[in-house]
């Protein structure tokens, strides 16, 4: 990991977003200011056009801000083109999506292998990382199963696999639940809770309050700005932030 | 990404599609096809004119002084045919006056030609080409013996009523059993069969053993020309440098020989191999030139066509592209993905078209008498042509893919 461990991870300063729609102006966010701390778990809540989606994209690199500054984890991703970004999303940031979005030719292992062909990893590396991905969720037994031979549950499990694989700075789920009956809600929830007791820095964007529960922080968007900002207290394992 | 992985991933995406695929990739196959067959007859052709027609019908490194042309190709004018038809014929005055000027190193024969028919006990071959030559006659032809031997000069000298036999002529007239020492009827003159000339094959499925070969001096030369007339006048030199000296040679002797001022044309005709060939040659000058219009107009259909294929690929796949962004892949990862994909598309095409293109070559082999050689450089350029084709159709497509914004793209149903 770059930098000391007390700084923080995530430094939003002023962080401003618009959109033109047709002769309207959208201001999705409307100046954030927020920090997380390594190995936080976070949930970012708020209803439809809240601009929820558009922080999600903000820090997971899919977009930049028009105006404001976003240092993740050291670097400064705001003023960055786009083959960094590239980059950053590589090795900084690993994606959970509602939809799973697992390519569905490709065996679990090969999905899971997927960032680190674009890492520049050896084919052995891959396979070494990628196996080991996919037993820390428990799916040691399935690798090369396709998507559409595993349950939803096995299918989010596969995408939190390859969202780990490059050991990223965060992990940043949309709804990861969104798509899965409330028993494998509560399974995957179990593992973001799991790999959080290791250390890991996670960012859920939800909707629904059941889950962002599971959240020791939970951070409430309304209109394009910070509405509430609030801790958890402790409920289960793991040592608070 | 690796070129490797690339190229995995493209037979991936090409196998999950393999009808469409195929069907993609039809531009390419059929252009590859065309360059692969059309060069193979053509090479093989010239194979077969230069080593077998020519050397078959008028001899390495020889030219043959006639009245007119005995091998023609391509039309003739009227007039052309005409002016022939009044030039004199060749007499053996000619050739003695030829071979006693001539410093050229050489070798000469004389031939009379007719068709005949040849029979023994009772059993005929009709219309069997029967030469009358001298000696050195086998030695321009460098034929073979099978059974005998070739007539000597002295059999000639003496006017030796002896005949050597070509292969399937022997065959048919004696159906196995020993032809030496025979006596068959050549033209109804009684010739005693002295040798048989080993097997030649065909050309262009006409047999070139089917015929009969007397001394120039033979009774049978009656049945050929009149007196004193003969029909070729054959000179043989080592090399190609020194045919070339004795053909200027021969045609100045020649025109000497016919009082002939510098304005006049020859009224004798000097017959080569290249003479023959050149007719051919202009014919595959013409598929030469044809053929890469074919196949340029083939590749650059099958070009459109796999371009629009990627551009659908581009477009069914927009999810893909934009979940490989998040993973992290650069837009020249994205752009050299789709590229490889199409030439790995197109470079099946060409692959393919290799194979129909050998196998058609092949089948004309087989089937028709016309020969067929495959040109190994056509090969490589068939590839390298797919490769081509492939990378500049998938440009345009690729860079679409590699543009998408990846949170499009991951919204893209």
């Amino acid at each position: 990991m770059n930098g000391p461990t007390d700084a923080p991870v995530i430094r939003l300063e002023g962080i401003t977003r618009e959109y033109v729609m047709g002769t309207e102006t959208v201001r999705a966010l409307r100046g954030i200011d927020l920090t997380i701390a390594r190995n936080e778990y976070v949930a970012i809540m708020g209803p439809s056009g809240s601009g929820k989606s558009t922080m999600m994209n903000v820090l997971g690199c899919l977009d930049t801000p028009d105006g404001g500054a976003y240092w993740l984890n050291g670097q400064e991703v705001s003023r960055m083109i786009d083959d960094d970004l590239a980059r950053v999303r590589n090795r900084e940031i690993g994606f959970v999506f509602q939809t799973f979005n697992l390519l569905p030719r490709a065996s679990a292992l090969a999905n899971v292998e997927l960032p680190l062909v674009y890492a520049g990893a050896t084919a052995r590396q891959r396979r070494q990382r990628a196996e080991e991905a996919l037993s820390r969720v428990g799916l040691g037994e399935r690798m090369h199963h396709r998507p559409n031979e595993l349950s939803g549950g096995q299918r989010q499990r596969v995408a939190i696999a390859r969202a780990l694989v490059n050991n990223p700075s965060i992990l940043l789920a949309d709804e990861p639940t969104g798509n899965l009956d409330s028993a494998t809600s509560v399974e995957i929830m179990r593992v973001f809770g799991e790999l959080h007791a290791q250390g890991q820095t996670v960012i859920l964007v939800t909707h629904e309050p059941d889950i962002a529960e599971h959240a020791r922080r939970v951070i409430v968007l309304r209109d394009g700005k910070i509405d509430t900002d609030r801790l958890h207290p402790v409920r289960t394992t793991g040592a608070a932030a | 990404m690796p070129l490797f992985e690339a190229v995995r991933l493209a037979f991936s995406s090409i196998r999950a599609q393999k009808l469409k695929s195929f069907f993609s990739l039809v531009g390419v196959l059929i252009g590859v096809t065309f360059l692969i067959a059309v060069v193979s007859i053509v090479q093989g052709m010239n194979v077969y004119m230069t080593d077998k027609f020519a050397g078959a019908l008028i001899g390495i490194n020889t030219f043959s002084v006639r009245s007119q042309p005995n091998i023609q190709m391509g039309n003739t004018t009227e007039e052309q045919w005409r002016q022939w038809q009044r030039n004199p014929r060749i007499t053996n005055a000619d050739a003695a006056f030829l071979q006693e000027r001539m410093t050229t190193p050489v070798r000469f024969a004389r031939e009379g030609w007719n068709r005949l028919t040849v029979g023994w006990r009772g059993r005929d071959a009709t219309d069997i080409n029967v030469h009358t030559v001298d000696a050195s006659f086998f030695e321009i032809k460098r034929w073979d013996v099978a059974e005998g031997r070739f007539f000597t000069p002295q059999e000639v000298t003496a006017s030796a009523d002896v005949v050597v036999l070509g292969y399937e002529l022997a065959e048919r007239l004696f159906q196995g059993r020993d032809p030496l020492g025979q006596t068959v009827a050549v033209g109804g003159l009684p010739h005693r069969v002295v040798g048989v000339v080993a097997e030649q094959g065909n050309l262009f499925g006409i047999s070139l053993d089917k015929f009969a070969v007397t001394p120039i001096t033979s009774p049978v030369r009656r049945l050929a020309n009149r007196p004193q007339i003969i029909d070729a006048f054959h000179v043989q030199a080592d090399d190609l440098p020194t045919m070339r000296a004795a053909e200027e040679e021969a045609n100045a002797l020649m025109r000497v020989r016919r009082g002939l001022r510098p304005a006049d044309v020859n009224n004798f005709h000097l017959e080569t191999s290249e003479a023959a060939l050149s007719e051919w040659e202009k014919i595959s000058t013409i598929l030469f030139m044809a053929l890469p219009g074919l196949v340029a107009i083939s590749l650059v259909v099958g070009g459109i066509v796999i371009m629009n294929i990627m551009l659908m690929a581009v477009a069914e796949r927009t999810r893909e592209i934009g979940i490989r962004k998040a993973l992290g892949a650069k837009g020249r990862d994205i752009m050299a993905q789709f590229i490889v994909e199409s030439a790995t598309l197109s470079v099946t095409g060409a692959i393919l078209g290799i194979g129909t293109g050998i196998l058609l070559a092949f089948t004309v082999r087989e089937f028709t008498p016309l020969p067929a050689a495959v040109a190994p450089w056509s090969i490589f350029l068939g590839v390298g042509l797919g490769v081509a084709v492939g990378m500049i159709a998938g440009i345009l497509p690729a860079r679409q893919a590699s543009r998408l914004d990846p949170i499009e793209a991951l919204r893209h149903e």
